[in-house]
């Protein structure tokens, strides 16, 4: 035995024994269908532990986490580990990276190891189980006291509710892209329009979005019956107790399946120290936007003797899913008055300024056809409506733009290559693509990434509709404007409607990733599609460029 | 032409078979399933000559691409069957807002005609829904139909559709009471109200008229040209 193989032999040893050294925590979660009355209505629903959501999971960084997972549907199931880091036959995708969906009336035992600690959640990825109830927190603590310190914790998870199924739902949408949008314009709204700025302007708008056979009020697809706070409605307000003075930690989780909203607690700064799970540098703000699938953890500290709202109001403004902090149980805080809704404009279709925010981009506007010239009246519809929150003046919103990792990136090259990702779709058939293809398409073709190589993929939205875009497996940089080792890691980034957005990966989680829109519906629709990690001899599978793309027009961006 | 029209018929039927044939979870899951839409109006109401029933059903099941198209009418006139039309088509996405057709249509009443049928369907700049088709029948003869509609708010639930068809005959067809040129036109609104999307109650305001020669052959068999019917009905989506 020469010295090499001995310092090897005593590796391996060592090696061995850390296993040991971890703890192994157990979870069960049995997947059933049941009645549950949530709207007054009882209707048969998905339940996790007999709960909607289910139960939160917690767990210690550095942990071995062995959940079992029963499955008492009718149908095939499965458990997908939102943000978390784990072997990809463990990520609970059926048919990607290894994983098969959990067959009825049978068992699957997920076995990983806690890399990483953090607010992060967990949902069924089969058919639209999601929406049904399938969904619950994960929470994992920090192994030695984490950078936040908070006098109480809670989940704060939100998520939109309706009586009829999943598959309901779609196929209505499918039957008519309308179908769910009670905020259509009337031609009330138009001659309110021509009062407002006159005949020409109105019948402007008006008639941009009739040539495009788009509608301004697509701001969502679906409409709810209910929002909840941890299952919790707003009559049934869920309340999370504070002594005067305390540090409180909220961690937001959006599990809803197609709502987004804007979060705000009136009364109180929120000082968001943690988001998708990834640390930050605490940054104050009154409000955020929360796309589906983020989380964002905040801290609060309400000095008053009184309730507060947890006021978290759709960006449609069909509702609000509503909670409270009180210093005891029964108390409840003003409702917040519902805010506008916002219109989209045509710079939510992409007809929009440079990204210099300086000179009108005109020759590329591929959908313009009126060809007419910008007024100082057209200025005002070149800012997006989607983006517009009717934030209260010298209200502070979270941008993406505020994200700075609170630890120094470990990898800080530049980009290799650049991978487009064109967001695509036709609201009027309810197709999202992206890169032009359905996940369901025979020509679909995977996204390959050399393993350990850094790429940025660059998102161009060409639809009307935010979608945030969820990437399995790894965390994504956001090119947010900050320096290199300051980029924020996200799961879920939320590309705004006619916009673009570059983040950067690097590819250090061997296997197959789904890559998605976290719109379910969406997805459901086809906008998925998968990311490849592996070492690749020579020539890389060719990607499908985006000239190759019928994707209208093209953008000046960088 | 019924030979080819069944040719058609079984070719069309088979792209359908294998459009839908590998589906599986993974693949209907994530854009590849199947759905359906039916829309079925049942109408009853009074004109110049007297009452008259109306019912039309269109609607399509299949994924994005491919559909099997299905769509018909019936009119009656004083409790006598008096114009009867059954359509089957294969539909194909060909562009974001566009359907191709291909089918055959069937009528029973006021004769015994069959049409291979040509046609887009789809949705034209400022949202008007429309459907143009053109037929050849098993006399050889060609014609074509030309339908609008558009879908306007008073507010959430309570609108109007206004709508027109023309219908066009490349020659005379002597048979079928039919000129050749523009022969028939109907223009109309409907008042509705949706009491939820699947069920929708309306009222319909038609004017409806012959034109050219085939309003010349009506005159000289002592039957009206022009007409004014208002009717009660009812939309249901399926």
């Amino acid at each position: 035995m020469n010295l090499f193989t001995k310092i090897f032999t005593g590796l391996l040893a060592l090696v061995s024994v850390i296993p040991a050294l971890a703890a192994t925590t157990e979870q069960t979660l049995v997947i059933d269908r049941q009645p549950v009355n949530i709207t007054g209505n009882t209707v048969d629903k998905i339940t996790v532990n007999g709960g909607i959501p289910g139960p939160v999971l917690e767990f210690t960084e550095g942990d071995t986490a062995v959940i079992h997972v029963e499955n008492k549907l009718d149908t095939p199931t499965s458990v997908h580990w939102h943000g978390l880091l784990l072997p990809p036959d463990m990520d609970g995708v059926p048919g990607i990276g290894g994983f098969e969906a959990i067959p009825p009336g049978e068992h699957f035992t997920y076995r990983f190891d806690l890399r990483q600690n953090g607010t992060y959640w967990y949902h069924a990825h089969s058919g639209t189980q999601e929406q049904e109830g399938h969904y619950g927190a994960l929470i994992v603590h920090p192994k030695v006291a984490g950078p936040v310190q908070a006098d109480r914790d809670y989940v704060v998870l939100l998520s939109d509710f309706r009586e009829e199924t999943g598959q309901q739902i779609i196929s209505n949408i499918k039957k008519s892209p309308h179908y769910y949008n009670y905020a259509q314009r009337t031609v009330g709204d138009f001659f309110t329009d021509v009062r407002e700025e006159g005949f020409k302007s109105a019948w402007q708008t008006a008639s941009q979005w009739g040539q495009m056979r788009m509608s301004p009020t697509d701001l969502a697809d679906v409409r709810y019956d209910a929002f909840l706070i941890n299952g919790k409605t707003n009559q049934q307000n869920w309340t999370g107790i504070f002594k005067p003075g305390e540090r409180v930690r909220l961690r937001f989780i959006n599990a809803s399946a197609m709502s987004m909203y804007d979060v705000r607690i009136p009364g109180l700064k929120m000082t968001v120290v943690q988001a998708d799970g990834q640390y930050i540098e605490p940054v104050e703000v009154d409000e955020f936007r929360f796309a589906v699938a983020e989380t964002y953890d905040v801290i609060v500290t309400p000095e008053a003797n009184q309730a507060y709202t947890i006021a978290a109001e759709a960006i449609d403004r069909s509702g609000f899913a509503l909670g409270t902090l009180a210093p005891q149980q029964g108390m409840k805080g003003p409702v917040p008055e519902k805010r506008h809704r916002s219109l989209l404009t045509m710079a939510d279709m992409g007809h929009d300024m440079d990204h210099n925010g300086e000179a009108m981009n005109h020759g590329d506007m591929e959908m313009d056809h009126s060809g007419h010239n910008m007024s100082d009246s057209d200025t005002a519809k070149m800012q997006s409506g989607w983006a517009d929150a009717n934030t209260p003046k010298g209200h502070k919103a979270l941008q993406y733009s505020d994200l700075r990792a609170l630890e120094k990136q470990q990898d800080q090259r530049p980009p290799a290559r650049e991978i487009e990702v064109v967001l695509g779709g036709n609201m009027e058939r309810f197709i999202w693509t992206i890169n032009g293809r359905k996940f369901s398409d025979p020509e679909f073709e995977p996204i390959p990434l050399r393993y350990g190589e850094r790429v940025r993929l660059s998102f161009k939205n060409n639809t009307m509709m935010a979608h945030p875009m969820h990437l399995h497996g790894m965390f994504v940089q956001l090119e947010n404007g900050q320096p290199a080792e300051k980029l924020p890691n996200k799961h879920t980034v939320n590309v705004p409607p006619g916009d673009s957005y570059s983040v950067l990966l690097t590819a250090d989680e061997p296997g197959e990733w789904a890559f998605h829109c976290h719109l379910l519906y969406h997805m459901a629709a086809g906008m998925m599609s998968k990311v490849v990690v592996a070492e690749y001899d020579g020539e890389m599978p060719q990607m499908p460029t985006v000239s190759d793309i019928d994707n209208g027009g093209h953008h000046d961006h960088h | 032409m019924i030979t080819i029209n069944h040719k058609l018929f079984i070719a069309m039927f088979c792209s359908l078979f294998i459009a839908s044939g590998h589906a599986d979870d993974m693949h209907d899951d994530h854009g590849g399933a199947t759905y359906h839409a039916f829309w079925l109006e049942a109408q009853h109401g009074g004109g110049s000559e007297g009452d008259k029933s109306h019912a039309e059903w269109d609607g399509w099941i299949g994924g994005d691409i491919h559909k099997l198209w299905l769509k018909g009418q019936l009119e009656g006139h004083k409790g006598q069957l008096e114009e009867s039309e059954i359509w089957v088509m294969y539909s194909r996405n060909i562009a974001d807002f566009w359907d191709l057709q291909l089918g055959l249509r069937h009528d029973s009443q006021p004769e015994s005609t069959s049409y291979a049928v040509l046609g887009v369907n789809g949705l034209a700049p400022y949202l008007f829904e429309t459907q143009a088709h053109l037929f050849v029948s098993d006399y050889g003869d060609v014609s074509f139909r030309l339908k609008q509609k558009n879908h306007l708010l008073f507010t959430q639930r309570f609108g109007f559709e206004p709508y027109y068809q023309l219908d066009f005959t490349a020659q005379n067809a002597a048979r079928q009471s039919l000129g050749r040129g523009l022969s028939d036109g109907e223009l109309g609104v409907k008042l509705f109200y949706e009491i939820n999307r699947k069920l929708v109650p309306y009222v319909d305001f038609k004017y409806e008229r012959k034109f050219g020669r085939t309003a010349a052959i009506a005159r000289n068999a002592g039957e009206r040209e022009e007409d004014w019917v208002i009717s009660l009905g009812v939309k249901l989506l399926f």
